[in-house]
């Protein structure tokens, strides 16, 4: 009768003979700590999006109207379209830049004038990375300053004061000169993460193609460009993340402005948390800039799995 | 940000064959080393001109304008931040949490890896998923409700609440790395611990730390630098003087509008130094965990 046995399954871990359920204990501190300060608040800000709040005193609910709102929000959407700029300037560009930088280091400075320049060059492409982005901003704010700034005086001594320009103070020139100022900070990254990669590829494949008489570009599209496939992928995630959640330069060098000209999600949200103490409203922005950043990881996720499959 | 610079350590055949045939430099070899070291120097441009105007007075500067060293070189604008940012608390302030985070990031994240990639504990994969999405999760998604909890339980506005925060936040990208590197650890290595009689325990710190060491340093050094660059979190929760940062105090004190020119330079310059600084200590290690395969 009952010959089938219920068998509960176990698994087991990679040490031979070890069940897994013995790991637990390893990881208990680690979700604990987890839950408090990511899932708990994460789930807290949706739940804070259905209520009017201003930061103290009761909490009312509302219902869906601060997310009605922002649907009719001119300001919101204004943010996202500047989220797509800021996306050019911290992923784009830098990634095609980054591209022909690292190949050239790589492929040509490294073999003909030796690892030690071209590791010098790198380093300084990458020091803009290394500063604390608050830092950044402000110095590139300090070099933009309207009536005294080095870039003004630039202008001037090369015979083009007719340019000059209060760069981040004015509506025309706000979003591309921050734009610019995030191009110098974010082009390091790329060519770090490339030239590490393109550390594997085999000279031999170079050679093979010089030989054959490929020129630099045929040698970049054919052997440069498919070997670091991995590390563009990742490049363009992160970056992309990253450029949504643009925070510390607007807030330092704008705040959104002039007018609504340069304002993205995230300091919207800020805005609305700590400014105006909307505290309801900012919780409905912050949620719906999480939302979009989880749908391009997925999307991307599922494409980056197709490429891969497709290089095997 | 760049998270994911340590990508490549779990590469293990990068060897570099060594290209022993003499090259020749061609015209098109001087004209990219040109380009690339014009696009260098104009990369190292602001913070040249910002170095030059950081020992410049107001009215060298008024006089003569950005572009030109300084005529009497004085050190009055960084004597002058050094004092009114409280420049030695701030620093000490980002030494120590960042310091710490770095530490408890690292311990965290090889627990959590190593019950997720060596014990492959059940549900492994929705955990990894799980932290994965912590990591991407934008900061003000999570600041209102971690701004009321820390004020309840009186954290608020200490560097203990940035240690716990910045602690969980990096060790969740640091889980997500290390789980990965650990779920290809050499099988013959933890059966030999296995069969020399080693605990889990054993297993951990004697056999799968030191192989991992590189990977692990590597944690630590962008843990270290990431947590002294953040600004949004500590800007919310840190007001007083006596425990903020050093980006707050050249942040902070920018925000007053009284600054000229050339004191914002010499703030500028000195919140710049502390991380030249670790850059130059820190590049090889960076360097060697990039390039050396983490598990050889």
């Amino acid at each position: 009768m009952s010959q089938r046995k219920k068998t509960k399954r176990v698994s087991y871990s990679r040490l031979p003979g070890d069940k897994s359920s013995k790991f637990i204990p390893y990881l208990l501190l680690g979700l604990i700590s987890l839950t408090v300060i990511i899932v708990v608040p994460a789930i807290w800000n949706v739940v804070l999006s259905f209520t009017r709040w201003r930061g103290v005193g009761p909490v009312r609910f509302i219902g869906g109207s601060n997310w009605a709102r922002l649907f009719r929000d001119e300001m919101f959407w204004k943010s996202f379209r500047n989220s797509f700029w800021i996306i050019v300037a911290i992923v784009i560009i830098p990634t095609i830049l980054g591209l022909l930088i690292s190949s050239l280091l790589t492929d040509v400075i490294q073999k003909k004038f030796g690892s030690k320049i071209a590791s010098l060059i790198r380093a300084l492409y990458y020091l803009p990375q290394l500063l604390p982005v608050a830092v950044a901003s402000i110095i590139m704010g300090w070099i933009f300053r309207p009536d005294d700034g080095a870039f003004n005086a630039l202008l001037t001594k090369i015979g083009l004061a007719s340019l000059q320009s209060n760069w981040l103070g004015s509506p025309k020139s706000a979003l591309p000169s921050l734009m610019a100022i995030l191009i110098w900070i974010q082009l390091g990254y790329p060519i770090v993460i490339f030239m590490s990669g393109l550390q594997r590829v085999d000279p031999e494949l170079y050679e093979a193609a010089g030989l054959d008489g490929a020129n630099w570009w045929q040698k970049f599209r054919v052997v440069t460009l498919p070997s670091i496939m991995p590390e563009l992928l990742v490049v363009i995630l992160t970056a992309t993340i990253g450029a949504l959640k643009t925070f510390g330069p607007v807030y330092l060098l704008t705040k959104g402005g002039p007018g609504t000209t340069t304002i993205v999600p995230s300091y919207y949200s800020y805005n609305q948390f700590f400014q105006i103490h909307q505290v309801g409203y900012g919780a409905a922005i912050s949620t719906s800039l999480t939302v979009v950043i989880i749908v391009f990881s997925v999307v991307f996720t599922i494409i980056q799995g197709h490429v891969e499959k497709n290089m095997d | 940000m760049s998270a994911t610079s340590i990508q490549p350590v779990s590469e293990s055949h990068s060897k570099r064959k060594n290209v022993k045939a003499k090259h020749i430099r061609t015209w098109g070899d001087w004209l990219a080393l040109i380009v690339l070291v014009a696009g260098a120097i104009v990369m190292l441009s602001p913070l040249v001109i910002l170095t030059m105007n950081a020992f410049k007075s107001i009215s060298d500067y008024n006089a003569t304008g950005p572009l030109t060293l300084p005529s009497h070189p004085t050190m009055s604008g960084i004597i002058l931040f050094w004092n009114n940012s409280r420049f030695p608390i701030k620093f000490l302030n980002s030494l120590v949490i960042s310091l710490v985070v770095a530490v408890l990031g690292v311990a965290l994240s090889v627990l959590n890896s190593f019950a997720l990639g060596i014990g492959r504990v059940k549900g492994n994969r929705w955990i990894v998923l799980l932290i994965m999405l912590a990591n991407m999760m934008p900061q003000e998604a999570l600041l209102y409700p971690l701004y009321t909890m820390f004020k309840k339980c009186g954290l608020y506005n200490t560097q203990l609440s940035m240690i716990i925060i910045f602690t969980v936040i990096q060790s969740a990208y640091g889980t997500y790395l290390l789980s990965a590197v650990y779920g290809t650890f050499p099988e013959a290595i933890l059966e030999a611990a296995t069969l020399d009689g080693a605990s889990r325990w054993q297993t951990l710190t004697r056999v799968v730390l030191p192989i991992s060491w590189s990977t692990i340093s590597v944690l630590f050094v962008f843990f270290f630098v990431w947590t002294w660059n953040e600004y949004m979190i500590p800007m919310a929760f840190l007001m007083d003087d006596s425990v903020q940062t050093v980006p707050l105090a050249l942040a902070t004190l920018q925000g007053q509008n009284t600054m000229d020119a050339t004191t914002l330079a010499s703030a500028s310059l000195l919140s710049v130094i502390p991380t030249i600084v670790f850059y130059i200590i820190f590049q090889r290690k960076l360097n060697q965990g990039i390039v050396a395969g983490a598990v050889k």
